[in-house]
């Protein structure tokens, strides 16, 4: 693999005496999209967050290294990862409707990020934004510049918050969960757009989701998260094809096929999440539980090459799907 | 915006004239009241009686009697007292609105300035010892009585300390714009800051609460990740959209203020105000100047409304439409 854009080593993100995440490690390269999954409360924000210094609650404490472009991230002054965000890294969010301010117009707050990054006049800023919000598929983007997000739909205001995120040409564009607040129509419309932009600026992608279908979709590397740790990492082939980890499984059982005999019921992952205290944070949901489940399994090599998995099951007791 | 503007104020006109005419009724139309004998004041004589019910058209019906009153009030002013033999009540309010007005305009920026300087403060300083001692300077704001206060200010700076520290407090009472700015502002400056300390505790406390809540708003978190400073992102989002509540929640302060709500502060620091206006109307049981200082405070209440919708409506373009 060539330099990575962004390389996480042993991230550890831990509130008070809870720790969120615990070790994670990934690496990403120019212009991949890299889909990490986990249910909810598994750490995928909170890891995206520590990625921009954007963890600010009292008590929380950071570990590990983050280096983008060769540039260790963490411990960076205010200021200085203040210009790393939103032009080198932009990050999107999943709620839409709450995402812009209120009382300003879209166009305005496009402006806003391209002006604290670039020296550029007042007017060619909103152009800018003129031009960006026709990129994202606005219509009549010329008049929209100066509707207020209230006056937008869900799925144009994602396009918005989308357009905003691109204004700086980032290397990395973060997207927390962009799709799930939207209806089942705008979400392909949203992921056909980040696919073309994709194709068109560059940008590194982290697509985080818990909808294996998405990942599918636009994933070229897939980070299977769980009780904040990586429990199978791997390129989107290895993942979907031969699976290696139960709660992998488990997540792409509950995936609707939509080809061939439609299951019946979806097969819930059985018992409620949660990191076990010590040991494998899926023991205690695990149907294969046995000895060696008390003691954590890290993240190994499984002789594919780039595809790891944090289980200690033998490999006949694994299974192809 | 400008059909938003015309379409409030009409409302408000359509307000104030519900409230003359329900003013009029309670006055003028109670049952069983004789409104002739009320206005002329307790023991009047049989001729003033008489006056009293020819000038106001008692033989008259209702709306006739409404018409005439209004009259009286806004087109020829020659609503009279009876009990205060003879004065005339709307140059008496006309008088003492400046003096109302000085008072609570004065009062009103050094609040806001306050309140909104010690509530950012406080929500930008959550965590921080900060945040609870500006609160607790608040709270002591909130809880000393303006009249009690009034009086020890009095005490203190006119009796005890008026010959060290506080020599330079003029005596109480108004000095008018045309004594020069200078005596307007030194015969208020207490008066203001009286009155200034309830309201800027208030305000802290709501300012805080609402920046604490908008600093939680994802807007807040896309505006950090933009990378825009901590300052642009505490001032431009979170404390911009803070403002909006305190914004509507201080028309309605200032209008009831102007309107006489600064009553107790017009009579400890002796201004001769609308408030002690209305004060000493009460006390004599002056009808006449009663229902003139009820229509005033209920037009500046409705004005100061109006005004705050539009204001508001410029703050938040979410309401602009409804
Ligand atoms: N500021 C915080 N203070 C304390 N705990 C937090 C904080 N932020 C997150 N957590 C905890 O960290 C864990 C991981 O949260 P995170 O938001 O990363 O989950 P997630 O994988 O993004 O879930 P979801 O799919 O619901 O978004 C959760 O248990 C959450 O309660
Ligand atoms: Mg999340």
């Amino acid at each position: 693999m060539p330099e990575p854009l962004l390389e996480v080593r042993d991230l550890r993100i831990r509130f008070g005496r809870f720790t969120a995440v615990d070790g994670l490690s990934f690496a990403l390269g120019p212009g991949e999209v890299l889909g990490v999954v986990g249910e909810s409360g598994s750490g995928k924000s909170v890891s995206m967050l520590a990625v921009l210094g954007l963890i600010r609650t009292p008590g929380a404490h950071v570990s590990g290294n983050i280096v983008f472009r060769g540039r260790e991230l963490l411990g960076l002054k205010d200021a200085e990862m203040r210009s790393v965000r939103g032009r080198e890294i932009a990050m999107i969010f999943q709620d839409p409707m709450t995402a812009l301010t209120p009382v300003y117009t879209v166009g305005w707050q496009i402006a806003e990020q391209i002006r604290a990054h670039e020296k550029v006049s007042a007017r060619a800023a909103r152009d800018r934004a003129v031009r960006l919000l026709d990129e994202v598929g606005i219509p009549s983007p010329e008049r929209r510049v100066d509707a207020y997000p209230h006056e937008f739909s869900g799925g144009m205001r994602q396009r918005a918050v989308i357009a905003m995120a691109l204004s700086c040409n980032p290397a990395l564009l973060i997207a927390d969960e962009p799709t799930t607040a939207l209806d089942v129509t705008t979400q392909a419309q949203i992921l056909d757009l980040m696919r073309r932009l994709r194709a068109d600026h560059g940008s590194a992608i982290v697509m985080i989701t818990h909808d294996m279908g998405v990942v599918s979709e636009i994933a070229d590397e897939v980070l299977v998260m769980y009780g904040g740790r990586a429990v199978e990492r791997g390129a989107r082939r290895q993942v979907f094809h031969t699976p290696r980890h139960p709660y992998t499984w488990g997540l792409l059982d509950s995936v609707p096929r939509v080809r061939g005999p439609r299951a019946r019921r979806l097969p819930a992952i059985p018992g409620a999440p949660g990191a076990a205290e010590r040991g494998c944070p899926f023991a205690d949901r695990c149907a294969h539980r046995f000895a060696p489940c008390d003691e954590a399994p890290p993240l190994t090599p499984t002789g594919d090459p780039g595809h790891l998995d944090a289980c200690w099951l033998p490999e006949d007791r694994r299974r192809t799907r | 915006m400008i059909g938003y503007i015309l379409r409030r104020f009409g409302a408000a006109a359509l307000v104030l004239f519900a409230i003359s005419v329900l003013v009029f009724l309670i006055f003028f139309a109670t049952p069983g009241v004789d409104p002739a004998a009320r206005i002329a004041g307790k023991n009047a004589d049989p001729a003033t009686l008489e006056q009293v019910r020819a000038s106001f058209g008692f033989d008259r019906p209702l709306p006739v009697q409404y018409l005439m009153m209004m009259k009286h009030l806004f087109v020829t002013h020659d609503l009279t007292s009876f009990v205060n033999r003879g004065t005339l009540v709307i140059p008496q309010i006309v008088e003492a609105i400046p003096v109302t007005l000085s008072l609570v305009v004065g009062a009103a920026v050094i609040w806001m300035v306050l309140g909104v300087a010690m509530g950012t403060l406080a929500g930008a300083m959550r965590g921080t010892l900060i945040d609870p001692l500006v609160m607790l300077l608040g709270v002591f704001g909130v809880s000393l009585p303006v009249y009690w206060l009034g009086e020890v200010v009095n005490l203190l700076t006119q009796k005890q300390l008026h010959d060290s520290v506080f020599s330079w407090v003029p005596p109480l009472g108004y000095a008018p714009l045309s004594q020069g700015v200078g005596q307007w502002a030194l015969h208020l400056l207490l008066p203001w800051l009286t009155l200034a300390l309830l309201y800027a505790g208030i305000y802290a406390r709501l300012l805080r609460g609402e920046l604490a809540g908008a600093l939680n708003e994802d807007y807040v978190r896309t505006a950090r990740a933009k990378g825009l400073s901590e300052r642009r992102v505490l001032l431009r989002h979170a404390l911009r959209c803070s403002l909006i509540p305190i914004v509507s929640l201080f028309g309605l302060d200032f209008g009831a203020l102007v309107g006489g709500a600064a009553l107790l502060t017009e009579v400890v620091f002796g201004l001769p105000g609308v408030g002690k206006l209305t004060y000493q109307a009460l006390q004599n049981l002056d009808l006449p100047v009663i229902m003139g200082t009820v229509l005033y405070a209920a037009f500046f209440v409705v004005l100061a409304n109006a005004v705050v919708d539009v204001v508001y409506a410029r703050l938040d373009p979410r309401v602009r439409r409804a």
